[in-house]
């Protein structure tokens, strides 16, 4: 950790302070879990917990959804903001794309004559609905200046409410076979892998990537640098909407169902696999590959209260705990960085 | 109103700021020659800053006209004024804590291998490449480029944002207090870095408290006082004294230049 620059200490022979990456800190700690809950698993159940193949393929198969908006929200919360809207987004565009990916020989279709449609179609609808909250999220943001928090709390309710609105309640069923792949086997974990690995990419070389952290590290220098602010944090959204589309394409074609409840509480998981992997909620600093660390952690912690048999009530209460946990960790890595 | 003086860089003719009904600034007639070294100096509320806001594109002037390079100009922004080549170092300086040297020294202006537009790949060996030759000629060390700027000391960090200033900077840098945070030793860096711009021939306006700083590096030291400039000396002919007199009324004379 560092101090407080000391002024006396001679600047021509400076102590070089280089911490060691966050993501280090945070593999140690998905580590340490995993043991702990292997060595519970071996005193109280009499089993290997890591040992399972098939109880990993679900956990990963389980986080990878809400991973897809992480990597989202991740952006979003090193410029410095907050996305609370993802869940809800998660839950309308899988109604909304669900309703354009629908089989003729289903009775009951939303659009009886929009059916046996190419998978493009709903994915694009699905996308493009995310696309147009994100969108909506950032213009508020970056030009009426309400906080992040309200702005996408706003759109939470409201997007919820368009979920409920648009079938009335009724979930949406009978994609087509092309439709139900985008969810089926292990597509959706590759689906996540290829987002993580393209957005890691652009954060660590992108110009996009580095105005992002210098917009979360010191909105003020951003803007006397010439970055276009308002214009960035519109394209962050933007991109966390679509990703939120992308995960309630996933999701519906995983269930082959949508209904108006999915995606319930996601934002927060997302943020706290974002907060987690080491990402501030001060801004400035994360990484997808934090946010990916984070993932695991929060699903082997979920997977290993279910193989600890913990009560599913008990499991809610911890997993708010641990919400808040990674916050209150945020807040001492803070107090321990040595911002002047 | 043409100026036929080419050797004049910045020039500012009844430049004045009102917020509401304060004037914050009025009638300033300032100008600075190429190559020269000058001084703002002044108390507190004297106009100081709100000089430079005005010249750099922060804020708007309230009337008045500003000639920079022999042309009229009327910046809209910083970013306006950084591009005509006028760089100021904040007094907040204006780094990105979370970036490294290379990063901040580009920031809003970055190398890029092609233009894809924000998804431009940056080219971070021709950066650093860079950031080394603008450290080394104004002077500066720092063992890690690549360390961030969250690690440095305050030396350090002011030294990366004069840097970055200087390096870009084709006519004219601007500091505000750059060393009023420092420590002994750091102060005497960024001082050396100021001799460096001197000797390159680069204008600077420095703003700053400290008299005996402003005596060892300027040319000239334009004093300020309830928003009026009530004089500009060639400090070799003036007493310390003197400018403080300035600096605080006792004495009114006034010496600036008449463009009328």
């Amino acid at each position: 950790m560092t101090e407080v620059a000391n002024p006396t200490k001679a600047s021509d022979a400076p102590p070089v302070r280089r911490n060691r990456p966050a993501e280090i800190n945070v593999l140690i700690g998905l580590v340490v879990i995993a043991i702990i809950f292997e060595v519970l698993g071996w005193l109280v159940q009499g089993q290997s917990f890591l040992g399972n193949i098939e109880r990993l393929r679900i956990m990963i198969l389980q986080v990878s959804v809400v991973g897809i908006i992480a990597v989202g929200v991740t952006q979003v919360i090193i410029t410095g903001g907050i996305d609370l809207s993802s869940g809800s987004v998660v839950g309308a565009t899988a109604m909304i794309a669900m309703s354009f990916a629908q089989v003729s020989t289903y009775p009951r279709a939303v659009f009886p004559g929009l059916t046996d449609l190419p998978v493009i179609v709903p994915i694009a609808v699905g996308l493009g609905c995310g696309l147009l909250a994100g969108l909506i999220n950032g213009l508020l943001i970056a030009y009426t200046r309400i906080p992040p928090f309200i702005a996408t709390l706003g759109m939470m309710v409201t997007a919820r409410g368009i979920a409920k609105w648009y079938t009335k309640g009724q979930p949406v069923s009978f994609p087509t076979d092309g439709y139900a792949a985008i969810g089926a086997g292990m597509t959706p974990v590759l689906i996540f892998i290829a987002v993580a690995i393209l957005f890691q990419l652009i954060l660590r070389y992108t110009i996009y990537g580095r105005h992002t952290y210098a917009i979360g590290s010191n909105e003020q220098a951003a803007r006397v640098s010439g970055i276009n602010v308002e214009r960035h944090l519109i394209l962050v959204y933007v991109i966390a909407g679509v990703l939120a589309g992308l995960a309630g394409v996933v999701l519906s074609a995983r269930g082959l169902t949508a209904q108006s409840g999915m995606g319930v509480m996601y934002e927060l998981d997302a943020i706290a696999m974002a907060v987690i992997g080491g990402t501030s909620l001060a801004g400035g600093r994360g990484s997808i590959v934090g946010t990916t660390l984070g993932m695991l952690i929060f699903g082997v912690i979920i997977s290993g209260f279910t193989f600890l048999r913990i009560d599913a009530y008990y499991q809610e209460m911890l997993k708010g705990l641990i919400i808040v946990g990674a916050v209150v960790l945020d807040v001492y890595r803070q107090r321990y960085r040595g911002r002047n | 109103m043409s100026d036929t003086q080419t050797d004049t860089i910045l020039r500012t003719v009844g430049l004045a700021k009102r917020y509401g009904g304060v004037h914050a600034l009025e009638d300033a007639n300032f100008e600075l020659k190429a190559g020269e070294h000058v001084a703002i100096v002044g108390d507190n509320g004297a106009g100081k800053s709100t000089f430079v806001r005005q010249i750099t594109g922060v804020e708007q002037p309230s009337a008045g006209e500003i000639y920079f390079d022999g042309e009229k100009v009327e910046f809209k922004s910083p970013i306006e004024a950084r591009d005509c080549g006028i760089e100021t170092v904040f007094q907040n300086l204006a780094l990105a804590d979370d970036l490294d040297v290379p990063s901040n020294l580009f920031l809003g202006r970055e190398e890029r291998y092609f233009n894809l537009g924000p998804f431009s790949i940056l080219n971070e060996r021709k950066m650093l490449a860079h950031a080394q030759d603008a450290l080394r000629t104004t002077g500066v060390k720092i063992p890690d480029l690549r360390n961030k700027i969250r690690n440095m000391s305050g030396g350090q960090r002011q030294c990366v944002a004069i840097s970055r200033a200087a390096s870009f900077a084709s006519k004219l840098i601007i500091m505000d207090e750059p060393t009023a945070a420092l420590g002994v030793q750091e102060t005497a860096q960024v001082e050396n870095i100021i001799r460096t711009l001197k000797s390159r021939g680069i204008p600077l306006i420095l703003i700053s408290h400290n008299l005996r700083q402003v005596f060892d590096l300027v040319d000239r030291i334009w004093v300020f006082r309830r928003g009026r400039i009530v004089g500009a000396v060639f400090f070799k002919q003036k007493t310390a004294y003197e400018i403080v007199s300035l600096i605080t009324g006792v004495k009114t004379a006034v010496d600036a230049p008449n463009f009328a």
